[in-house]
């Protein structure tokens, strides 16, 4: 084995060093008392779990993305979680049966077979928030409000919001009566906004007249919040199952409209990414400077039957890693006290002690070791001076 | 970058159709690119700038944001596409066809072994291809000079792009099935069309006007 076998960490696994860990850790607890002051209680779901709870009700991407194993004590098959919040649903619906809607959110490491995006990580940190028994747009207004104060909080103050709704695909496709097949041909030319393509699949199916005009305007139904609300309902009329997303879409809108300048929403009803696993309305957020979404989120009703208990649910989730790469370096450096090698000086070990519980880092030296406080990440130094033990800046 | 609108081009064959297109749109590159070596232009229209890259990469540039909106040839997008990006539209630009082609028999025979070697460089394409027709084919991928494949006996046949057909003529091959007609399409970021919304909207109407026009 040569030297940098035994080194490399697998392809988009990664470790935090201690700066980093520093700053996330920071993160994560600010974002947790966030969650928190808004009323989302904390889970900690299992690392690891039998499959078939595990990828219930979700699609067919999250059963590619997640490690299998063979438990030894039962023969059957467990997976490593790539995604937190079918567990949330499960949590929800199997053990905490409340009849008023529930706030969960979670923290915790997640394990992907393919990485993401742009040398992405297989091992995210995933912070995710759910609301679960409430089916109405506020409670997807809450979760887009509480995703864009984790993001505000984590530091990151210039936000795009791309707002979409899975139902008026949906109930084209259902209109128009394409099978499974069809309607997933359809779905990946409308997920590359391929025009043409759109258009040259509706014809060689022969779909009438007024299917076809409706689902190829679908494709175009993309831009400012009003421009596209008002597209929309020239297109799809009075037609009750549209009349209530675009309703709905617009009320969303309207709540999270503070603090988020009107040119940075940007609706989308052709966007449907977790098509297969999203029930209502979904969002993404971006940031500048990014190719891809930093957050993504929506409604995901009734996962929870397949564990007896049909709720409708919404939430959202974020990347803990990949969002400490986006925010501002902190500001302050690392700060610690280091204190000489003297064994048995009780006045020096009071200090110590005392500086401890303060809340202090100190960093106790050791003898016939050498480096200046600098080199233990130690911003000050405890010296003995004429009036005992002092602290000195660095 | 930030603001304004990065265009990302292939270098070679589509350049040279891409230019007069983003000419007749009002976008004119502020040096020669045949002729500069560099690879980043500044264009007469504030904010827009071009890079030029390899046609393979163009649909990775555009992926990851490193460049906004990309004209990418259609061969490449189904070879590597994952449906991450968004195909907006044909521009009718650097049109030829992707093809299979064989050594052409003098007795006229056809010739059609049960599991063909086929030398490309598209592999996923000539792997779906002959799947689609109940065929299966071990590829051999290769870089490039294709047709020489079956000539020294690597391949029995080749998957490639032919726009006249006479690189093919003269290394003694024929076309025998055409697998999909190639040509530039306009691709974008699925982040910078929310971000920059207006300015690249803009760029694609003025486009798709030039394109039907």
């Amino acid at each position: 084995m040569s030297i940098s076998e035994k080194w490399l960490l697998p392809e988009g696994i990664d470790e935090i060093l201690p700066d980093e860990a520093r700053r996330l850790e920071r993160l994560r607890r600010r974002l947790l008392d966030l969650l928190e002051a808004w009323g989302y209680e904390l889970v900690m779901p299992p690392l690891i779990e039998f499959l078939e709870s595990l990828l219930t009700g979700t699609g067919r991407d999250l059963d590619l993305q997640t490690f299998k194993i063979t438990d030894q004590l039962t023969g059957r098959l467990m997976g490593i979680r790539a995604d937190m919040t079918p567990q949330a649903a499960r949590i929800d619906a199997h053990y905490l049966k409340r009849s008023v809607p529930t706030r969960l959110c979670y923290l915790g490491s997640v394990l992907r077979t393919r990485p993401g995006a742009f040398c992405g990580s297989r091992e995210p940190l995933q912070l995710g928030a759910e609301l679960f028994g409430h089916a109405g747009y506020d409670s997807d207004a809450e979760i887009l409000r509480l995703a864009l104060a984790t993001l505000k909080t984590a530091g990151i103050d210039e936000v795009f919001v791309g707002l979409g709704h899975v139902g008026p695909f949906r109930t084209l496709v259902k209109r128009a009566g394409l099978d499974r097949e069809r309607e997933a041909d359809l779905f990946e030319a409308m997920q590359r906004k391929s025009h043409p393509e759109v258009s040259a699949l509706l014809d060689a199916w022969s779909l009438g007249a007024g299917d076809k005009t409706k689902i190829t305007a679908l494709v175009d139904l993309h831009g400012q919040v009003d421009d596209v609300l008002a597209r929309a309902c020239a297109v799809f009329g009075a037609d009750p199952d549209f009349r209530d997303v675009l309703d709905g879409l617009s009320d969303i809108a309207r709540r999270i409209r503070d603090g988020l300048a009107s040119r940075c929403l940007y609706v989308d009803l052709s966007e449907l990414q977790g098509y297969a696993y999203y029930t209502g309305a979904v969002f993404s957020i971006f940031i500048p400077g990014l190719g891809h979404a930093i957050a993504n989120g929506g409604r995901y009703d009734h996962v929870g039957s397949a564990f007896g208990r049909s709720r409708p649910a919404v939430g959202f989730s974020v990347d803990l890693r990949q969002l400490l790469r986006h925010i501002p370096p902190d500001t302050d450096g690392p700060r610690g006290v280091f204190a000489p090698a003297v064994d048995d000086d009780p006045g020096l070990a009071r200090l110590i002690s005392e500086l401890r519980t303060r809340g202090e880092r100190v960093v106790v030296g050791l003898p016939g070791a050498t480096g200046a406080p600098a080199d233990y990440s130690c911003d000050r130094e405890i010296r003995r001076g004429a009036e005992g033990w002092t602290i000195i800046e660095g | 970058m930030k603001n304004g609108v990065t265009i990302a081009l292939s270098k070679g064959r589509i350049l040279e159709d891409s230019l007069p297109l983003l000419r007749r749109v009002g976008i004119v590159p502020n040096e020669d690119p045949t002729e500069s070596r560099r690879l980043v232009l500044d264009t007469n229209e504030p904010g827009v700038r071009l890079v030029i890259v390899r046609a393979t990469d163009v649909p990775t540039y555009v992926r990851y944001g490193a460049a906004d909106i990309g004209f990418a040839g259609k061969d490449v997008l189904l070879e590597s596409g994952d449906g991450e990006l968004y195909e907006l539209f044909d521009l009718g630009i650097a049109r030829c066809r992707l093809v299979v082609a064989e050594p052409r028999r003098e007795d006229g025979a056809g010739h059609a072994p049960i599991r063909p070697r086929v030398a490309t460089k598209y592999p996923n394409i000539a792997h779906r291809f002959f799947a689609a027709r109940g065929v299966q084919a071990d590829i051999v991928k290769l870089y490039g000079s294709m047709e020489l494949a079956p000539i020294v006996g690597l391949a029995d046949r080749i998957v490639d792009l032919v726009s006249s057909g006479r690189t093919l003529q003269a290394n003694g091959l024929v076309e025998v099935d055409q697998i999909t007609p190639v040509s530039a399409w306009l691709v974008a970021n699925k982040a910078a069309m929310k971000l920059k919304h207006e300015a690249i909207t803009s760029i694609m109407g003025r486009l798709e006007l030039a394109v039907r026009a």
